[in-house]
């Protein structure tokens, strides 16, 4: 913080504290923001209020099949929002026989397009990539479609789609590139193989589809396309939901496999051939057992390969103005303030190392950074007790530690697991899974048994986890939860 | 002693069940006592009380058939095939209800048999304070004698005495989930919480249903100070009724009723004078519901022989903040008391922190402040803690500040509903710390976004917390999080865009 405000004072000094050749103080902007996702546009937005003059630049480099999408990132386009539109088409689909049981009436065999809903989930994601660029244009910040890399100190490269380029200059930068799926590295995979950043807006049902991959990611998006009637395998490596609390991941698991998804545990791909063209078309998967010499075969009209993203830092010239990426992971080191090692330039977002791949967390990152750099605010963003949720079948919450860490950092003996399953009241009349939806806390013995975690496996888990996630950084005691009173009837008040 | 028993709880529902089974837990010799009157038109039901039987479940159960109507137009937008036109058989819908429910009765009634507890299914009355007697089904006299007695009997749907016809031609909520056939056109009278949500799921399975109200909001519906009766917060009853209205419920506004008649065609007629245009006016339904509020189950319990006092404005049961009753050794839990909210979990919570007090040396006490509830309306209302005007008389307008946010679920977007009425608001203190009193949420879901904040509220959960928590995403809840428009500030609260 020291830091940042010495150069706020002499940005030229620190240049030449760094070696560098000093660069006029008359700047283009105040500030240009690399990436215009969830992050970037926040902190863009931010801090075109305090009448800065902002630049964003936004590219997206089309896949290999050749998707492309407008303004807005990651999230906007092909993340949480049509994944969860889509999820909501599956969990529809469930209603649709629950409806049954509770006295509508309509044809036996109802059947599910996958156009019609595509249609409609981009027809609304272009809505939100207008949406923006009037925003960014009614707050002033200068936009342009452009794909931006560093050249040397306070300057940028940006080149449009006809090649054109262009250098800007700014006092500071934000980079927030976010990541694009990870391929992998096998015969046929970039040549046949989907993503999720092709998934979203495929001109035709997918058909027949093997998901590669453990990942939320992959579960989410084998969920909803069994979810839509379509006949879907996972193949998974090793574990599930890595990073997770591993009972309930293997609790999603389960549910999935007891509602129609096949998994392959155990393999992985080594080659993927076309036997047929067409959308889709056939391909042939040839696959290789992780503890053996053992190989499978199996033909699918789609593979959907979601094995995990990569940080767009590569190809942005990050070399040439020093800023250190960890060249494992292709991932940003920062200080608490999001700060890199070059003092005028920060990163938000996805490409952070050690930090939390989600939107929310971006959009406080970026507005907070903002503020700081602006409005002489100090607060920083807060990282801990980050509530999320994986829209799977069975949806499923989280905020805090998983059983695993927990007693990793604690103790077995420190902790206390309280835990129950719950039937959803709406489930009991279509009789639908008695006994799989499950909800635990972990508490801390030694700390007046503080809510250290919370965990659950049901309906609306999002909904549910929101507001606990406020009372765990409260500071919510066991004992406080039990003197709330529940709502009834309601799955929340497990 | 000389009692055959430890406790005796008179009524079988909610607050009597969980109080019995907690005393059972500490090896008490408990015994339940559980009747059920008929309801003036037959109806009658098993073990479980008001929630299972004839409220919550049923009534729950009911709004989310009607919420898979709307998910059958919706699911439509999002790609599923389905020919119209669709059909509701009520008849499907009430079986499945209905079997659940007695799956609920039969459930307590094994639960009291594994815990040992005593089941009499007789209407008890005291005869003195240690002595309960009444009469089995069959005419058999039984006396049943305790050491403690707990009062649980809850309450019944009222009758309007004013109105000509209303006893013998109309049905109360008691009778309405137990219907074997569709109820038709309806008329809910008069609004009130349990008037508007069973419109609401009536209009929802596609009957055509009108709600008689005599103003906005209708004094005398609080069914007890502390209850959240959202009819007196009238921002969130007006966003609910509007909605209710863009969707097929008609609602007769200013009018009162003054009689009801049967037809030749056995249909009902209803009379009614409209205030505003100082008219009588008349239609005919298939079936009048009377919602006006519930009176609480005292009249054959005896207590003026023991001595136990009642209001004698709502008759219902005086206690202390120990559920004591003027008598001692008697208490009382549930609906059945009085200044206290009639929802189930504060019965539940309350009939165990009793037990646990008379038996297990806990010196607990029932804390009623900061109690969640949730209206299951079409579009659901779901709060905690003070509304606004309450907010305003206890602090005064310029110590309090209300954020506040009109949202749209992002499942509504390419089910192109209208989100007009989706909004929430959250009222704090305007000085340091800015403590959290009031958080009101109307939209999908309300209670399951409620409870979580609830437990926060009861945190002590101040703004600049509820401003650290990061928002899950996307889900409506998220919006909670990032309220910063204030009520004061008069600009526009709608959320835009990520």
């Amino acid at each position: 913080s020291v830091q940042a405000h010495k150069e706020e004072d002499n940005p030229q000094k620190t240049m030449e504290v760094n070696g560098l050749t000093p660069v006029p103080h008359s700047y283009d902007y105040d500030l240009i923001v690399i990436g215009g996702g969830s992050g970037g546009l926040a902190a863009a937005k931010e801090a075109a209020k305090y009448e800065k003059k902002v630049m964003v630049l936004d590219f997206v480099t089309p896949t290999p099949q050749g998707s492309s999408w407008g303004l807005g990132g990651t999230c906007v386009n092909v993340g949480c929002i049509p994944k969860k539109l889509m999820h909501q088409a599956a969990l529809l689909g469930q209603a649709l026989q629950d409806s049954r049981k509770f006295g509508w009436q309509f044809t036996e065999e109802v059947k599910h397009s996958w156009m019609t809903m595509t249609e409609s989930v981009q027809n609304y994601i272009g809505s939100l990539n207008w949406g923006y660029r009037v925003a960014l244009r009614d707050k002033k910040v200068t936009y342009e479609n452009a794909y931006g890399e560093f050249v040397g100190p306070h300057t940028i490269k940006a080149t449009n789609k006809k090649g054109v380029e262009k250098l800007y200059t700014a006092e500071r930068f934000i980079i927030a590139t976010g990541e694009r799926p990870r391929y992998l590295g096998i015969p046929g995979d970039k040549e046949y193989c989907l993503s999720s950043d092709d998934l979203f807006s495929l001109p035709y049902c997918p058909g027949k589809t093997l998901v590669v991959g453990a990942s939320y990611v992959a579960l989410e998006c084998a969920g909803f396309l069994a979810g839509l009637g379509l006949d879907v395998t996972v193949m998974v490596r090793s574990i599930l939901l890595r990073g997770f609390d591993q009972d309930m991941a293997n609790r999603i698991g389960e549910y999935m496999e007891e509602h129609g998804v096949n998994f392959i545990r155990g393999f992985v791909p080594i080659k993927v051939e076309q036997v047929e063209e067409g959308t889709p078309g056939v391909l042939k998967v040839t696959a290789k057992s992780t503890t053996g010499d053992q190989m499978i075969e199996g033909e699918y009209n789609t593979v959907l390969l979601a094995i995990g993203r990569d940080p767009c830092t590569r190809k942005i010239g990050l070399d040439k103005v020093g800023v250190n990426i960890n060249e494992k992971t292709g991932k940003i080191p920062v200080n608490d303030e999001e700060q890199t090692n070059v003092p005028y330039i920060y990163a938000i977002g996805d490409i952070l190392q050690d930090k939390l791949e989600l939107t929310p967390v971006a959009i406080q990152a970026g507005r907070l950074l903002v503020h700081r750099l602006y409005a002489g605010a100090t607060t920083k963003c807060d990282y801990v007790n980050v509530p999320t949720t994986v829209f799977t079948p069975l949806e499923y919450g989280a905020c805090g530690y998983s059983e695993e860490t927990a007693v990793e950092k604690f103790g077995e003996a420190n902790i206390e697991v309280y835990h129950s399953h719950f039937w959803p009241l709406e489930w009991t009349v279509p009789s639908r899974d008695n006994n799989k939806c499950y909800a635990k806390i972990i508490c801390n013995i030694q700390d007046n048994e503080r809510v250290i975690g919370f965990h659950v496996l049901g309906p609306n888990a999002g909904e549910v986890t929101q507001g606990f996630a406020a009372a765990i950084k409260c500071g919510l005691t066991k004992e406080q939860l039990d003197n709330t009173v529940g709502i009834h009837p309601v799955c929340a008040e497990v | 002693g000389k009692n055959e028993y430890d406790l005796l709880v008179i009524g079988g529902g909610s607050g009597g069940l969980a109080c019995a089974k907690e005393a059972a837990q500490f090896g008490r010799k408990v015994a339940v006592v559980d009747y059920v009157e008929p309801s003036p038109q037959g109806t009658t039901w098993g073990l479980g009380g008001t929630c299972v039987n004839v409220g919550c479940i049923p009534k729950k159960l009911m709004h989310q058939a009607a919420l898979l109507g709307s998910a059958l137009k919706d699911a439509q937008h999002y790609g599923w095939n389905i020919s119209q036109p669709v059909h509701h058989t009520w008849s499907v819908m009430a079986q499945g209800v209905q079997n659940y429910v007695k799956s609920l009765n039969w459930g307590h009634r094994v639960q009291l048999q594994e815990k040992k507890v005593k089941y009499f299914n007789i209407k008890g009355s005291f005869s003195d304070p240690h002595t309960v007697r009444g009469l089995t089904k069959a005419g058999k006299e039984t006396v049943v004698t305790a050491d403690n007695i707990v009062i649980a009997t809850g309450g019944r749907p009222k009758y309007p005495m004013d109105v000509a016809g209303a006893l013998e031609y109309g049905i109360t909520s008691d009778d309405l989930f137990w219907l074997k056939e569709s109820p038709g056109k309806t008329i809910p009278l008069l609004m009130s919480d349990v008037s508007l949500e069973c419109a609401g799921f009536l209009t929802g399975i596609g009957l055509d249903t009108t709600v008689m109200m005599r103003s906005v909001p209708l004094r005398g519906f609080d069914q007890a100070k502390k209850t959240i009766s959202f009819t007196t917060q009238q921002q969130m009853a007006s966003l609910v009724t509007e909605h209710m209205e863009s969707y097929g419920t008609k609602f007769l506004k200013r009018c009162f009723p003054t009689k009801v008649e049967k037809l030749k065609s056995n249909r009902l007629q209803v009379t009614w004078k409209n205030a505003d245009l100082d008219t009588e006016e008349t239609d005919s339904f298939d079936t009048v519901m009377w919602a006006v509020g519930r009176a609480p189950n005292t009249k054959t319990l005896n207590l003026e022989t023991v001595g136990v006092k009642t209001n004698s404005e709502t008759g219902k049961i005086i206690v202390d903040a120990s559920e004591a009753t003027s008598v001692p050794h008697i208490y009382a839990v549930g609906d059945i008391t009085e200044g206290r909210p009639e929802l189930t979990p504060t019965a539940i919570a309350a009939g165990k922190l009793l037990a646990q007090r008379l038996f297990g040396q806990s010196s607990e006490l029932m804390d009623y402040d900061n109690v969640p509830t949730t209206v299951f309306t079409p579009l659901e209302y779901g709060c905690v803690g003070l509304s606004e005007e309450a907010a305003v008389q206890r602090h005064g307008s310029d110590n309090i500040e209300v954020y506040h946010a009109y949202y749209k679920p992002l499942e509504f977007t390419v089910a192109e509903r209208d989100a007009t009425q989706c909004y929430m608001k959250m009222v704090c203190l305007r000085e340091r710390e800015q403590r959290i009193l009031g958080l009101h949420f109307i939209g999908p879901n309300a209670g399951e976004v409620i409870q979580g904040f609830a437990l926060g509220i009861k945190c002590g959960a101040t703004y600049p917390q509820m401003m650290k928590t990061v928002g899950i995403h996307p889900t409506c809840a998220e919006e909670v999080t990032k309220l910063h428009i204030t009520k004061r500030s008069g600009l526009d609260a709608t959320v835009t865009g990520c």
